[in-house]
């Protein structure tokens, strides 16, 4: 594979798992995040893993002017152009509840932010006539829960945002998988309480290779994830509304 | 950093942690926690007793620390974060030609804890422990990067072998070793009897060297077993089946004396008369027992020990002496490995002397416990030494007599970490911080 894969929120360990395949497969990477430090060290081990090449790029999903400079380095690149979105904040609801202002960081990191960069990115693709974009939404976008409804409700824009761009990118060769993952055993979900069917970060990104080889349009990771949503989509409004899961 | 509260356990789970866990994945997160509250690290918990438990504290779990930082394919040398496995680095490199110069039993052990425990591999008797291959480390003390070489001497020799007493091992470099493939050309032979084990150990020309021992055999059969002797090589093998798992504990009778003797005749045989040679994939030959996934859950929910020690060459008596009494008591489980050990160690309280090693695992009953009593107190009688990576069971007194640095090695830790913040339940259990 001489593809060029940019990963948003590089940092993470379901985007570093996700990057070391890429990289096994000789893919070049940009690796974007905050953390420059890590992003580094991760450029290293995939460099070490045999990608083609692979760069740190510093990105923050609130700084739309960290944008342009990526695109025009990954512009000189050769081959299809990728995206692979990992990229988003969940605070505590309570938090939010007491500083409603949350919410704009949250929807920014989870929703618009990313969504502005592949705004960008979709033409560049275009032009090529291919390319993939992976955008990594959540089980929590499937309906607004007490729980964590602003985070949900920032996924679910994305949600809809990507099937916006499959939409669009398919007319050019172009392709976008949703991918919507359960508890993943992450930094993120480390300590929490009531967690269960716990995967991996390496077993989702084995399955976004998947999805991508096949071209998956919406993919739940694990799979079993699909019909538990269905059952909580499938729950009335009247009855929904009552429950606190 | 959230904390998780869980229990865990060696590999032999006959003892048991329960303690708040962080488990950072950025050098940033690392440092703040160690500044914070420093805690002792913690990797794959492949040692089989305490070395990796810290009973109602706290233990940083590095697995997620597990990335290569820098490869250079001329020199072979590697710059890794600690919590990588070792089975990864050869899964990666071997097709390339190069192999981490020791690998040891297991490919889950990461490289802090392989340089925790200095361990050693079919190779020791050729190119020593793993410390003498290791170029450089990165330590985290309180929250700040020390980099030693072996030219910090009292340092360095603290930290290899050193039980994680000197700080987290955040970082480390390691020299490895050219090697033709990444498929191993293997021969095994049988071996009729102790004498013999001795003398086709001794006279060994290969570079890898392992004797599998029934530890059920009595009288004339005592001592036998099979020699392996393996080289790297460059070739072709289909692919591999997948790894199995063990779903659940067995039940007590698994191990039973009846299925042992029956499981160890029939390993022996398996082998022919003529010895044999076949080709395996790399990690098949150095990793064996890691296709069959938590196997240690054949031992049951009591779990099981190790015993493994070294005795000097001219003991080797001592040693027939210790199997004789292990081939009597029927308590003995199929695991049992004898070799031949070269000088090679790097640390303080590094394992490996000149002489030969057995290791044995017993299911965790009383009667097994006191037997391995026993078979400590012939090993100190025999000039020997218990290896700490496996140890649940000694005495303070004993193991400190079997390791004669052990006093230089307390003298650096002191200075590294004077508040003890990174003791485990084995260096209390084994009163290795006072004197």
């Amino acid at each position: 594979m001489t593809d060029t894969w940019i990963i948003l929120g590089a940092t993470s360990s379901m985007a570093r798992a996700f990057a070391r395949k890429l990289a096994e497969e000789g893919a070049t990477l940009y690796l974007a995040g905050r953390d420059m430090a890590d992003l580094e060290a991760s450029a290293g081990d995939c460099k070490a893993r045999g990608a083609a090449n692979a760069h740190a790029v510093p990105f923050d999903a609130r700084k739309p002017e960290t944008f342009t400079p990526i695109l025009e380095q990954m512009g000189a690149e050769e081959g299809m152009l990728n995206a692979a979105v990992f990229v988003g904040s969940m605070p505590d609801q309570a938090d939010i509840d007491a500083d409603p202002s949350l919410i704009d960081g949250t929807v920014t990191d989870s929703f618009t932010g990313p969504a502005r960069f592949l705004q960008l990115l979709a033409p560049m693709m275009e032009e090529r006539g291919g390319g993939t974009v992976v955008g990594v939404g959540s089980v929590a976008g499937d309906r607004g829960r007490v729980g964590n409804y602003v985070y949900g409700a920032a996924k679910a824009g994305f949600h809809t945002y990507l099937s916006g761009l499959r939409n669009r990118l398919t007319r050019s060769g172009g392709h976008v998988v949703t991918v919507k993952p359960g508890f993943v055993d992450t930094a993120m979900t480390w300590g929490i309480e009531g967690m269960f069917l716990v995967a991996s970060p390496d077993q989702v990104a084995g399955d976004l290779l998947k999805a991508v080889r096949k071209k998956k349009n919406v993919i739940y990771t694990p799979f079993f994830w699909r019909y538990i949503m269905l059952i909580i989509r499938s729950v009335p409004e009247p009855i929904f509304k009552k429950l606190s899961i | 950093m959230r904390w998780k509260t869980e229990s865990y356990t060696g590999w032999g789970r006959a003892l048991t942690a329960t303690g708040d866990i962080a488990r950072p994945e950025r050098a940033s997160a690392l440092a703040a926690l160690m500044k914070d509250s420093p805690a002792p690290a913690i990797g794959n918990c492949r040692s089989y007793g305490d070395a990796c438990l810290n009973d109602d504290g706290r233990v940083v779990d590095m697995t997620r620390m597990d990335r290569v930082l820098s490869f250079d394919e001329k020199t072979g040398l590697i710059e890794v974060e600690a919590g990588l496995q070792v089975s990864e680095i050869s899964r990666l490199y071997a097709p390339q030609g190069w192999l981490p110069a020791v690998m040891p039993g297991t490919g889950f052990a990461t490289v802090g804890g392989c340089i925790a425990n200095d361990v050693h591999g079919k190779n020791h008797h050729g190119l020593g422990s793993f410390g003498q291959h290791v170029t450089q480390i990165v330590l985290n003390q309180n929250g700040k990067e020390v980099t030693i070489t072996p030219k910090n001497a009292g340092l360095w020799k603290a930290t290899i072998g050193g039980l994680g007493q000197t700080g987290i091992i955040a970082r480390a470099t390691l020299q490895m070793i050219a090697c033709k493939g990444d498929v191993m050309l293997v021969t095994e032979r049988r071996v009729d009897g102790w004498d013999e084990f001795l003398s086709v150990l001794d006279d060994s020309q290969a570079t890898y060297t392992v004797g599998w021992i029934d530890a059920t055999a009595k009288g004339d059969a005592l001592g036998r077993g099979i020699l392996e002797e393996g080289e790297t090589g460059a070739g072709l093998l289909p692919k591999q089946k997948a790894s199995k798992k063990v779903p659940f504990n067995a039940p007590h009778f698994a191990l039973s004396k009846p299925i042992v003797k029956a499981f160890n005749n029939a390993y022996y045989r398996r082998v022919p008369d003529s010895g044999r040679t076949s080709v395996k994939p790399i990690n098949d030959f150095f990793f064996p027992l890691d296709r069959i996934h938590d196997w240690n859950k054949l031992y049951g929910k009591r779990g099981f020990h190790q015993f493994q020690c070294v005795v000097p060459i001219a003991k080797a008596p001592a040693l027939r002496e210790m199997l004789e009494m292990i081939a009597k008591s029927g308590l003995a489980s199929p695991l049992a490995v004898l070799k031949r050990m070269g000088p090679g160690r790097a640390g303080y309280l590094s394992f490996p002397m000149e002489g030969y090693t057995l290791a044995v695992d017993f299911p965790n009953r009383s009667a097994a416990q006191l037997l391995i009593s026993k078979l400590e107190e012939m090993t100190e009688e025999a000039g020997g030494r218990l290896y700490l990576a496996k140890d649940a069971l000694a005495r303070p007194n004993r193991m400190k007599a079997m390791y004669p640095e052990w006093k230089d090695w307390l003298k650096v830790v002191k200075k590294a970490d004077p508040e003890g913040a990174l003791e485990t339940d084995m260096t209390r259990r084994l009163e290795l911080r006072s004197a």
